[in-house]
């Protein structure tokens, strides 16, 4: 199955990037050329396989639902410089 | 006497306790190496060498008073994916070029804790996404063996700077054999966990069900030490495995007689370059004459991996990729019109073109009418996988092979065809798959380049595996070989 121009513009938004006319027909190419080696696993019988979600086989270990706050605001936010009184500075979303 | 930089950290830590020189005698021949010879390899994405002085000094004077832990005053560098608090942690990207972390990983914490001596940060391919570190946004890395080749990658840099003496060990993360793979190009001995061996927590995500963190030494002996310290179980990383942690180290020196290892005969066939081929079986001759016994093995569905990974991790990759949102860290795009603008601009102007190219092809195996087709598929195959290599070790105690097909490729050589660059670690992506610890030791020299042997354990015998290198080690001396040029 090839990769159209089409596809890549809807992923593109799906993935929150965006590409320059200059570089579609590549990533087109390249993508599909992706798509097409991957697509040899439809050929194999997995009929009585189940999923393989973990490497080990293993179930998710959950922690007890107490705060943990061992980071401070302030400190998080010093990776960047579009926050004010703790708070994320974006552009407006509601008018 | 061998020279300070071309010492392991084995022989530098008895040289540092028995006082014939100092912590701060390493890390100034550390620092002196990459002020003169970094400037060719491009090893290092940031160098702190006033921070690294002032520890060697702290270290001297811990082992001065007897305090010293098991790294003390030992110069070691970490890969750029390891977020150390204060110090700027880029993952090879544009998108994090300014970011430093609020804290540190745990790994980090506790190499620190055993004395370590961080000297700086390596370069790598971009987001661990690369075999040939040529992904970086800041720049190729160069194979100290031969310039113009690539060190692999996607820990190119920690390779090269450990295979160029500039440091003595450094930390890697290997997701589909971004250990193993430098580790084989650059004549170093490089190991990787089983899955949830080390923590993963500050170590910046790339694929979570396959990442790894691990180390590159220059000898096994190295690698038990560095093991034995970032091994253990982290409760901040849900998927650290509780489970006591082996003495690496009192396992090395006994006989490997009897030892089964398993060599795989997919990997030895078609596909591999015959002078390697004869390295690899030189290396099971020899281990052979050390009692072990070799026998042939066969994984049926291990020439699916690779397709499979390349389902599995670009899928995990768009997802754990979508926290760069410009927002909270990381590049944000200057005068967005909205929201949207800002994500999408951020990310295209942040991520380069093979990250974009992975999040791209896993946000199309997970999309609508396409999830069933590829990512469940991948997921199903991806347990056949795993099977091959239980069956295997119900007959075997390892299983051997080449770590790649062929020994370092020309910088630029594989870029325009992914396909064929993904195809380098045929080899290697298997033990991600099955979530099993594995390394490349050194075994030969190809046209004057080094080849890896691959070995790999069932899941949680490092120390099996440790054994059997060391064991090598006493009677080849491949990984003892430098650069020339770096002596």
């Amino acid at each position: 199955m090839s990769v159209t121009s089409d596809d890549i513009d809807k992923l593109a938004v799906l993935s929150r990037l965006r590409f320059e006319q200059d570089e579609h027909a590549d990533f087109t190419a390249k993508l599909g050329s992706i798509v097409e080696f991957v697509a040899q696993l439809q050929s194999i019988d997995t009929d009585d396989v189940s999923p393989m979600a973990h490497p080990l086989d293993q179930a998710q270990r959950l922690r007890v639902d107490v705060a943990d706050a061992n980071i401070d605001r302030e400190r998080l936010q010093a990776t960047t410089n579009h926050a004010e009184e703790g708070l994320y500075l974006v552009p407006r979303v509601i008018e | 006497m061998t020279a300070l930089h071309d010492l392991t950290l084995t022989e530098m830590r008895a040289g540092l306790v028995s006082g014939e020189y100092t912590s701060r005698d390493l890390v100034t021949t550390s620092l002196d190496r990459i002020a003169g010879m970094d400037g060719a390899l491009n090893s290092f994405v940031t160098v702190q060498a006033d921070a690294a002085l002032e520890a060697a000094d702290a270290a001297d004077r811990k082992i001065a008073d007897g305090s010293a832990g098991p790294l003390t005053g030992l110069p070691i560098a970490h890969k750029d994916i390891f977020c150390t608090e204060g110090v700027r942690t880029t993952c090879g990207s544009r998108m994090l070029e300014n970011f430093v972390p609020p804290y540190s990983a745990t790994a980090v914490c506790q190499l620190a804790d055993a004395g370590a001596v961080l000297i700086g940060k390596t370069n790598m391919d971009e987001f661990a996404m690369g075999s040939s570190n040529e992904t970086s946004y800041f720049g190729d890395v160069h194979n100290p063996w031969r310039h113009s080749l690539s060190p692999g990658g996607s820990s190119g840099g920690s390779a090269a700077a450990v295979a160029a003496r500039l440091v003595g060990a450094a930390t890697g993360t290997d997701t589909g054999g971004s250990i193993r793979q430098p580790a084989a190009l650059t004549g170093l001995t490089g190991l990787k966990p089983t899955y949830g061996r080390i923590s993963r927590y500050g170590m910046i995500a790339f694929a979570s069900s396959l990442d790894q963190a691990g180390t590159l030494t220059r000898s096994a002996e190295d690698a038990a030490l560095m093991l034995g310290v970032m091994s253990g179980f982290d409760p901040a990383d849900s998927t650290s495995v509780d489970r006591s942690v082996d003495d690496y180290q009192s396992a090395l020196d006994h006989p490997i007689s009897g030892l089964r290892i398993g060599v795989v005969e997919e990997f030895m066939g078609e596909g591999l370059d015959d002078a390697n081929r004869e390295c690899v079986e030189r290396a099971l001759q020899a281990l052979a004459e050390q009692g072990a016994q070799i026998k042939r093995i066969s994984l049926r569905n291990i020439g699916l991996s690779v397709p499979t990974y390349y389902v599995v991790a670009p899928a995990e990759c768009s997802s754990n990729l979508s926290r760069f949102d410009g927002i909270r860290f990381g590049h944000r795009v200057a005068d967005p019109v909205d929201l949207q603008d800002l994500y999408t601009r951020s990310r295209a102007e942040g991520f380069g073109a093979e990250v974009k190219r992975r999040i791209m092809t896993g946000t199309y195996v997970l999309s609508a009418g396409y999830y069933d087709a590829y990512y469940l598929k991948a997921q199903k195959v991806r347990r056949l996988i795993s099977a091959d290599f239980q069956q295997a070790f119900a007959e075997v105690d390892l299983i051997a092979g080449p770590t790649t097909p062929t020994p370092a490729f020309a910088l630029g050589e594989k870029t325009d065809d992914p396909i064929t660059m993904y195809l380098n670690d045929i080899y290697t992506i298997g033990a991600n798959l099955a979530g099993l610890p594995a390394m490349s030791v050194p075994c030969g020299l190809v046209d004057g380049l080094p080849v890896g042997l691959q070995l790999i354990a069932p899941p949680f015998e490092e120390a099996r595996m440790l054994h059997c290198a060391h064991q090598y080690q006493q009677v080849s001396d491949w990984h003892r070989l430098c650069p020339e040029g770096y002596a």
